[in-house]
């Protein structure tokens, strides 16, 4: 296929279609703003941003060619390498859209019931509300009362090994003490209100519509987990890729740009704007727009709790797709054993993260790129159990947490 | 071994997971047709599980629109009670099938080793069981269409004849004259006269 631009002639280069899947979450702001504000028209790119309903439809229009891009959970390129999941299509991510946005929101009953037990004022930090998790988890044990029920996402999701990792931090074992599911991110405040289950963890707006509806209290966002964590990433289908390198590096272009102007704060009213339309979230810019200043509402009593960078489009190098994280991820499946760790899966989980694509797409913008792949995770930025990852162990890494689960425990296969 | 070999030629059983009864309702009589008997409809995603282990389905069918295909994967991965590895679509060397699936919305999950042939025939069906619904679908927006133009019509008739004193043949007649003139559809007229009338009321 020709996908040279024809500069030859004076005349501008053909416009390129490039279909683009995505679920609603204003974690998709970087490819809103490349559609909407004529990053990727500049390019020579029309964007068609098509909403999905699930994780599994994203995954199988790529591999069907309904998609040649899509937005992605950042554990799903790497998923895909490894075969694991239901039809697996391996894709991977030259570009991540950016950190940030989950969070975890537990039913206002059982939070008011951790304040009772705990003695909590509201004002403690995310893993002093663990601890208190933890004092009720066992009372309930003693009581032979039911285990809790946890919700996230998709077996393969941040918001998974995020939700594990804050209740392993504080002692409880996701897969004995409590039960974990899956909840689609519309369905998660319904189910909360049906008391259906007890708590979640997704990305914004859901929790804060939780909060605001008088049902939830929001007790740990990504960043008092691991501030570094990439949420979302752009994911791309190989064939679509080796057929078209040029429309590649032109969105990358286009996102790149996008993504510095969505970290812009001036830019913020209008990127809510954007967002609030039907076609992308329908839910109303003034919430989007304070879920951008960080300022979160997180107890229905009004409790404000205001989060740094809670979402990050651009800064902070937070669109390059670092080895390492890609690496950490694969640690935490190792970890809860959804794979079994080798040698060859190792070179699995390279392929699913590319960052010497962004590196040649980028080298010489004006955007700074990192200098290695691979660095040791939370030293600047440090995880919520203040352990630090390198990735040059990962047996080790995983064999010190206290609380995991055998590969062939948990698996089918 | 495989599941086919292992119980021969034993009847199929189907799962459809699927919230709008009608098309559930499409769906198990085309199978039905197609001389598959066993086939259960789960409704809502509570249970999802209990029911499935229940079942213990060969085939699963679920529209791609439906937002549970994430649950389902959660409980093949980590589940117990769904004891069997259970992959979407046979064999991914059949594109044909596979797009055609994709296109009309289903998608199926499948016990492992099962032949292809039968379950290529119980994902065809599917196919154009779920393409039947959306004509179906498509006809009944048409109709209601249809008969929402024509009261748009009736009224701007009725506006006609009481604000210029014509017979129902002459209103009728101006509105159609009007859009050969103006080359729009008479609806749309009809439409601009119902609503220049609502502005000028009062």
């Amino acid at each position: 296929m020709d996908d040279t631009p024809s500069t030859r002639s004076g005349r501008r280069a053909p416009e390129r279609l490039v279909r683009v899947g995505f679920i609603p979450l204003v974690d998709m702001a970087v490819l809103v703003a490349a559609a909407e504000q004529g990053f990727a028209e500049r390019e020579g790119i029309r964007l068609q941003l098509m909403k999905d309903v699930s994780w599994s439809n994203i995954r199988d229009r790529l591999a069907f060619r309904q998609f040649d891009v899509a937005h992605m959970l950042s554990p799903m390129p790497i998923a895909s390498q490894l075969h694991l999941g239901s039809n697996p299509y391996c894709c991977f991510t030259p570009f991540a859209l950016g950190r940030g946005g989950n969070a975890i929101t537990l039913s206002l009953d059982l939070y008011r019931e951790m304040q009772a037990l705990a003695g909590l004022d509201g004002s403690e930090g995310a893993l002093a509300n663990a601890l208190a998790l933890k004092q009720v988890v066992e009372r309930r044990r003693v009581a032979g009362r039911k285990p809790l029920v946890f919700a996230m996402t998709y077996p393969f999701s941040s918001h998974n090994y995020e939700f594990r990792f804050w209740l392993a931090a504080a002692g409880i074992n996701p897969d004995t003490d409590v039960t974990m599911t899956v909840v689609p991110p519309p369905l998660t405040v319904d189910a909360m209100t049906t008391r259906a289950i007890d708590g979640f963890c997704v990305n914004a707006p859901w929790n804060m519509i939780a909060v605001e509806k008088g049902i939830g209290r929001m007790v740990a966002t990504k960043a008092d987990i691991w501030p570094s964590a990439p949420e979302k990433v752009l994911g791309v289908s190989p064939e679509w890729a080796e057929e078209n390198p040029e429309t590649l590096s032109r969105l990358v272009v286009a996102l790149d740009a996008a993504a510095r102007w969505c970290d812009t704060r001036e830019n913020h009213a209008a990127l809510a704007d954007m967002m609030s339309d039907q076609t992308y979230l329908g839910v109303p810019s003034g919430l989007i727009l304070r879920l951008f200043s960080g300022r979160l509402t997180i107890d229905p009593d009004g409790r404000v709790r205001h989060v740094e960078n809670y979402l990050r489009f651009y800064g902070q190098a937070a669109n390059f797709p670092w080895t390492s994280q890609a690496l950490w991820i694969y640690s935490q499946m190792v970890r809860w054993g959804q794979v079994a760790h080798s040698e060859a899966n190792l070179a699995q989980v390279k392929a699913a993260y590319r960052p010497d694509l962004y590196r040649d797409i980028l080298a010489g913008s004006g955007t700074s790129v990192p200098l290695v792949d691979s660095r040791v995770e939370g030293l600047e930025e440090t995880f919520i159990d203040g352990r630090s990852f390198s990735p040059d162990d990962i047996p080790a890494y995983v064999e010190g947490f206290p609380i995991r689960t055998a590969a062939n425990a948990a698996v089918d296969e | 071994m495989t599941k086919d070999s292992q119980f021969g030629q034993r009847p199929l059983r189907v799962a459809i997971i699927e919230e709008n009864s009608i098309r559930a309702a499409i769906l198990v009589d085309g199978l039905r047709e197609a001389g598959i008997l066993d086939v259960e409809v789960i409704e809502a995603m509570t249970h999802m599980l209990r029911r499935l282990s229940i079942i213990d389905p060969d085939v699963i069918i679920i529209g791609i629109e439906n937002p549970s295909r994430d649950v389902l994967e959660q409980m093949f991965q980590v589940s117990k009670l769904v004891s069997r590895p259970v992959a979407m679509f046979v064999d991914r060397s059949d594109g044909s099938m596979i797009e055609a699936a994709v296109e009309a919305g289903v998608s199926a999950y499948v016990v492992d080793g099962l032949r292809k042939e039968r379950v290529k025939a119980i994902v065809d069906m599917a196919v154009s069981r779920f393409n039947a619904f959306e004509r179906l679908q498509r006809e009944l927006v048409e109709a209601r269409s249809e008969l929402a133009s024509r009261k748009v019509v009736e009224r701007a008739k009725g506006i006609l004849m009481r604000t210029r004193q014509l017979s129902e043949e002459e209103a009728y007649a101006l509105l159609r004259q009007t859009a050969m003139n103006e080359k729009r559809k008479l609806v749309d007229i009809a439409q601009s006269v119902v609503t220049a009338a609502s502005l000028l009321e009062k």
